[in-house]
């Protein structure tokens, strides 16, 4: 079974003439412990199929399991759960919640879950002890480097030990030296097991993966 | 999640912005404060009210001459025959005829204009609540002999004699007649219209000899037997009257008789409407706080559009975040509210335009339970706007 299982799916914005297709008819699959890259330049559709895959955004048709579910069928409530245990998000803007520590900033999704606070703690610092920010858990995120705040913001996506990790575009606002740290431990993470996709139109990025998936106008090529 | 930990976030909303949070609270705080308050001074004024009235004798019925509208051909006017022959009605105590007269007092070199020289009977000193402080009231020989002398009112006294000088046994002139001071009255302090001290009383043949003649009295001061016999006595003094005066329609008596309690009831109410005017207007004070908290609210979820974005794709389903914006609405307006109330409470130790505040506590209760409302209320359209963000479209705000 695979992680992600899409089948001719299409998403359409706006209507009649002005229709835009930002996806035409794409199939992929994804297998446990695949690290996948999506390239593709502006207007390719990468970003709309991010956001299927992330269950942000619904397909116009098509089918999509994630994790064996048929999230296609899901609503508002159903979906926030599906985001919250299956998927670990990585922003290209980071997205730390401001004037929240970095521990409860890794905490929140745990806390949405349910988990109780003392567990909450000790999984959080794990999850920080992994990207080796441990030391830093009391600091507001305006106290961290943008590399920081990316592996603060990597952290928070593996705490809840969801089945994909969703990077779009994770070293697009950092220096060399920041993406080298980051791409380490997306590396460290793939050789444990885990399932990455990630976005990007850097070749060096993507020379990281595994297996690279480029789209042109909504489809694969 | 529990509703503890979705407390905490919003608590951690409304310190992110304190001077913010701040001057929303005062809006309510305004607002619950001047209900309460004003509440407060329009009680304190109708307790005043009752207090004052209360002074003047619950017992008494008056009876005062004159028709509000056309003659008959009858003699209609109070005599002092037809006084003296209410003393026959079981329930009635004592009557006092009442004549009345404005009048220049003077002491050597000081005049005063009174407010009144009432002329009456000595029953009048206990049916109109009137102590005497100093000296003695006269007595009925003094009727019979139509004896010169009075009992000045507090306010009279101290304007002719000053405050230290002793009037009893001094002569003073009243409208040019000589009168001896023979007692002082207890001060019984203003009802805000007249002032029940600034009287003189003296013996009714002498007042009617050298100062009104003998024409009809003005009114007729009653004391019924007791408070509960008020409604009877009053039913038979007015079946006496209409008999003399040959009244056969009711509607339009040549005289008006009215009680204490009566007098008590128009008052109350005329300090009630006060007090719901008062509270009216502070409570669109606490309708326009109400309405800074939405848009306080408005622009929090406009500003905090991407947060609600993040925690959503972190998996926040729509009843947390739509909780955390209501707890926020509310904590502000109930902390403003609470701080109200303490401001209030604190208001009500001083006097408020003459007016000592009495706190109605149903009124702190309700200035509360609104408070709680409002934020409920105004807080309810930002936070379901909130909740009902798309996650695509709120991560992609700038």
């Amino acid at each position: 079974m695979n992680v992600i299982e899409i089948r001719d799916v299409t998403k359409v914005y706006g209507e009649g003439e002005a229709a835009v297709h930002a996806l035409a008819g794409l199939s992929m699959s994804v297998a446990y412990g695949d690290h996948v890259a999506i390239m593709g330049s502006s207007g390719s559709g990468k970003s709309t199929l991010m956001n299927i895959i992330g269950c942000l955004d619904i397909p116009t048709s098509g089918s999509y399991h994630l994790d064996g579910v048929d999230v296609s069928e899901l609503n508002d409530t159903q979906l926030a759960l599906v985001r919250n245990r299956r998927i670990g998000f990585v922003f290209q803007s980071f997205n730390l919640i401001a004037r929240t520590s970095a521990l409860a900033n890794v905490e929140l999704p745990l806390a949405y879950a349910g988990v109780k606070p003392r567990q909450r703690r000790e999984r959080a610092m794990e999850a920080l002890d992994m990207v080796g920010l441990s030391g830093r858990a009391d600091h507001d995120p305006n106290q961290l480097s943008g590399g920081q705040q990316q592996r603060v913001a990597i952290a928070r996506a593996l705490v809840t030990e969801p089945a994909l990790l969703l990077a779009d575009e994770p070293t697009g606002n950092l220096d060399s030296h920041s993406t080298a740290d980051v791409l380490s431990i997306l590396d460290k993470l793939s050789t444990q097991g885990r399932t990455i996709v990630l976005i990007t139109h850097e070749d060096e990025v993507a020379a990281h993966a595994g297996r690279i998936v480029r789209l042109r106008d909504g489809q694969i090529i | 999640m529990s509703f503890f930990e979705i407390f905490k976030f919003a608590l951690k909303g409304i310190s992110a912005n304190k001077l913010r949070s701040g001057l929303t609270m005062l809006g309510i705080l305004i607002g619950v404060a001047a209900v309460i308050l004003l509440v407060a001074v329009g009680n304190g004024s109708k307790v005043a009210v009752e207090q004052s009235l209360q002074a003047l004798g619950t017992n008494t019925i008056t009876v005062q001459g004159g028709r509000t509208t056309a003659r008959t051909g009858y003699s209609t006017d109070l005599t002092l025959d037809i006084a003296n022959s209410l003393k026959a009605a079981p329930d009635v105590k004592s009557v006092s005829p009442v004549v009345t007269s404005a009048q220049t007092l003077n002491f050597g070199d000081t005049t005063h204009d009174v407010q009144q020289v009432i002329g009456t009977y000595p029953a009048y000193f206990g049916a109109s609540n009137s102590e005497v402080a100093a000296g003695v009231g006269f007595a009925e020989e003094d009727i019979d002999q139509a004896a010169r002398v009075v009992v000045l009112g507090h306010t009279a006294a101290t304007e002719l004699f000053g405050a230290t000088t002793s009037p009893i046994g001094e002569r003073i002139g009243i409208g040019g007649q000589i009168f001896t001071v023979i007692g002082v009255l207890k001060e019984k302090g203003s009802t805000g219209f007249n002032n029940p001290d600034d009287i003189a009383i003296a013996p009714l043949t002498a007042v009617q000899r050298a100062l009104t003649g003998y024409g009809p009295v003005n009114s007729i001061t009653i004391e019924a037997v007791s408070a509960d016999a008020v409604p009877a006595a009053q039913a038979e003094v007015t079946a006496l009257l209409n008999a003399r005066m040959n009244v056969t329609s009711t509607a339009n008596a040549p005289y008006t008789i009215r009680n204490a309690s009566q007098l008590l009831a128009t008052r109350t109410q005329t300090a009630e409407t006060f007090t719901v005017l008062l509270g009216a207007v502070a409570a669109i004070s606490l309708l326009v706080g109400g309405i800074g908290i939405t848009n306080i609210m408005m622009v929090t979820v406009t500003e905090r559009t991407r947060e609600i974005g993040i925690r959503k794709a972190l998996g926040a389903p729509k009843r947390v975040i739509l909780t955390q914006f209501l707890i926020e609405a509310t904590l502000l307006s109930v902390i403003g509210g609470g701080l109200g109330v303490a401001f209030a409470l604190l208001g009500s130790n001083f006097t408020i335009a003459g007016v000592v505040p009495v706190i109605v506590p149903s009124s702190v209760a309700l200035a509360l339970g609104v408070s709680v409302a409002i934020g409920l209320f105004f807080g309810s359209y930002p936070a379901s706007r909130a909740a009902g963000l798309r996650p695509i479209d709120a991560l992609r705000y700038e």
